[in-house]
């Protein structure tokens, strides 16, 4: 009887619980319950990081992001949020087109990750490099293997000299530059939805009008 | 622990599970056990103190003339009200904020060390460990504050917010200053670097010194404790935070504050005050080391977690001393103390240190200079060379790095 890989089932359980508190995100209506769920997001997937043996870059999650979301939570969203910003209910063309464009970067994603699923069989990379939110390690097993990631990052890939490589050169795999490229713009149009939303709006009927004040 | 456990015993691979499990609860249970226990002493100690402090007597009835069972019966009075919830409030928020603070004050003991060999994970960056994790207990403030429905609430949640939030700088300045002393981020060679008699704690350099007293009074800040009870001021906000909990829910907030009490006192007593290393080496006289084999050395540890508790408690007694001698303070004193104050000193602290930690090795004379030279250049050179190994054509790897050619 094979011993039972709780790696792996720490690994699923924690993902899933960052996986579920990022769409519950996405559907909690108060703006206090999202930065919550939001933390609690950012928070497992601190605990990934712990897994990996990533201590550090898991402190680094907490303190920076979690402590960051935090303020968010007091000074952002409580000065600021009544009326209008404090339940946020979009309409239904704002639905598809959010899903749309947020499966298309889904897609993106996976189309890096799963190849690397199925490389990783033969090359010595554990299991948590799967995540595409941790391709980057703090104290990892072995300083190769880190650098490894980051020249990943650059879009170079290295397992293959790293295995020895013996024999016909297998054709170069892509790395992890154009989802980090991608995240990068992510991030830009996040900033700029953000400017959308918290920008002064006239109202447009009167319920509106009242709603705000 | 559980992979010694295996090895010993030749545990077959399909039960490690438990063995792990084992290990692992009968750990957080002693932890849970001792936190637990000394909230308990914690507040009969409050009790008596602050009674002898204002010339009176204290609990003298439960539980005999000191009024031992005094924190018993309080638990059991909480446990027996009735737990109430505000009509507007958001009820899964208002339920979930009492666990996720005990949650964050609990979680750093995972990382302390109580004795060399006593701790439950040993980590090399411990201390940032600790920090980040004791800077979400403000969360379970905010949300329980936000999520009560009272204007109190929320004025408590807000102000602490906004200390909790300034206190985090400057203690971990603090913090900082001690590990750019020892060079390691890890509790026990931040302890074990303060080995032997008193004079060889932290305390001794005079910077570090003044960085204690500057630890203290964010300690207190960071843990709402008066003169920086703002959060929870009862002449103008009835109880802040917490004015809308009642019974076991008030208890868990309260439990989470004696224990980053006790957390912050804990971690003074490692950072600046020998940790486990008595003002006497007791230890090394009875010969308690490994080396006189494992009961010795368990014999020292157990000291050593003794040594440490009684220094926590005694910063604990100092914290108390402060909330019952001082006046509250307004809240823009508090933030100025911060601001104006703490801030400016912790840094011209952490200068300080740096120049003396640099005095002290020779820096001055030039004495240890070329020794530390030597030593840096190997360790660049190592790091370099499994940069590099990996990249295509080693033969890159001298031509981009000159300065290591020259490496004595």
């Amino acid at each position: 009887m094979s011993p039972i890989l709780w790696h792996s089932v720490f690994f699923v359980f924690l993902a899933a619980l960052a996986c579920a508190f990022a769409v519950a995100v996405v559907l909690a209506g108060d703006v206090v319950r999202m930065a919550f769920y939001l933390i609690m997001s950012l928070a497992a997937v601190a605990g990934l990081f712990f897994l990996a043996d990533a201590r550090f870059l898991g402190a680094m999650q907490l303190m920076v992001y979690v402590g960051g979301t935090l303020v968010l939570l007091a000074f952002g969203v409580m000065l600021t949020a009544r009326g209008s910003l404090s339940s946020m209910r979009s309409g239904g063309g704002q639905w598809i087109l959010a899903a749309l464009l947020g499966g298309l970067l889904l897609a993106v994603l996976l189309q890096t990750v799963v190849p690397l699923g199925m490389r990783e069989r033969d090359s010595p990379l554990p299991a948590t490099e799967k995540s595409a939110r941790s391709p980057a390690q703090g104290e990892g097993p072995s300083p190769a293997l880190t650098t490894q990631l980051a020249l990943g990052l650059l879009g170079v890939r290295t397992e293959p000299l790293c295995a020895g490589a013996a024999g016909p050169t297998p054709p170069p795999a892509p790395a992890y530059l154009l989802v980090f490229e991608i995240i990068s713009v992510h991030l830009l149009v996040v900033l700029v939805g953000a400017a959308y939303l918290a920008r002064a709006t006239r109202p447009r009927t009167k319920e509106e009008a009242l709603g705000i004040r | 622990m559980a992979d010694g456990l295996i090895q010993h015993f030749g545990v077959y691979p399909c039960w490690h599970w438990l063995v792990y499990l084992t290990v692992g609860l009968v750990q957080a249970g002693l932890l849970v056990a001792m936190v637990l226990l000394s909230v308990a002493v914690c507040n009969w100690m409050e009790r008596k103190v602050s009674a002898r402090i204002q010339d009176r007597l204290g609990p003298t009835r439960a539980g005999g003339r000191f009024g031992w069972l005094q924190s018993p019966a309080d638990g059991l009075k909480l446990l027996c009200k009735e737990d109430l919830m505000p009509a507007g409030a958001d009820r899964m928020l208002f339920r979930l904020a009492p666990y996720i603070s005990f949650c964050a004050a609990f979680a750093p003991y995972l990382a302390l060390p109580l004795a060399p060999g006593w701790v439950v994970q040993p980590l090399r960056t411990a201390v940032f460990f600790m920090l980040a994790v004791t800077g979400l207990e403000v969360f379970g403030v905010i949300l329980g504050g936000y999520a009560s429905h009272s204007k109190w609430a929320l004025y408590g949640a807000m102000r602490e917010a906004a200390q909790v939030v300034s206190y985090e700088i400057p203690l971990g300045l603090c913090v900082v200053t001690v590990v750019l002393a020892t060079g390691t981020m890890d509790l026990v060679q931040i302890a074990d670097a303060q080995q032997g008699w008193f004079w060889h704690w932290h305390l001794r350099n005079p910077f570090l010194f003044g960085t204690f007293w500057i630890y203290m009074t964010c300690a207190t800040a960071g843990t709402n404790r008066a003169p920086f009870d703002l959060p929870e001021a009862e002449s103008e906000l009835v109880a802040g935070f917490m004015t809308e909990y009642s019974g076991f829910r008030w208890l868990i907030f309260f439990m989470a504050e004696y224990t980053t009490m006790l957390l912050l006192s804990l971690l003074a007593a490692i950072l600046f005050a020998g940790g486990w290393n008595g003002p006497l080496p007791l230890a090394g006289w009875l010969g308690l080391s490994a080396d006189n084999g494992l009961l010795a050395a368990w014999l020292g540890d157990a000291l050593g977690a003794c040594n440490l508790l009684a220094k926590g408690f005694l910063g604990l007694t100092f914290m108390m001393w402060l909330r019952w001698t001082l006046p509250r303070l307004r809240i823009d004193q508090a933030m100025a103390t911060c601001l104006k104050y703490c801030v400016p000193l912790a840094c011209a602290m952490l200068v300080g240190t740096a120049l003396w930690t640099f005095g002290m090795r020779g820096g001055f004379s030039g004495k240890a200079e070329k020794e530390d030279r030597g030593a840096d250049n190997n360790v660049q050179v190592t790091i370099l060379n499994s940069q590099f190994a990996i990249l295509p054509g080693p033969a890159l790897a001298p031509r981009l790095m000159p300065e290591g050619g020259r490496n004595p």
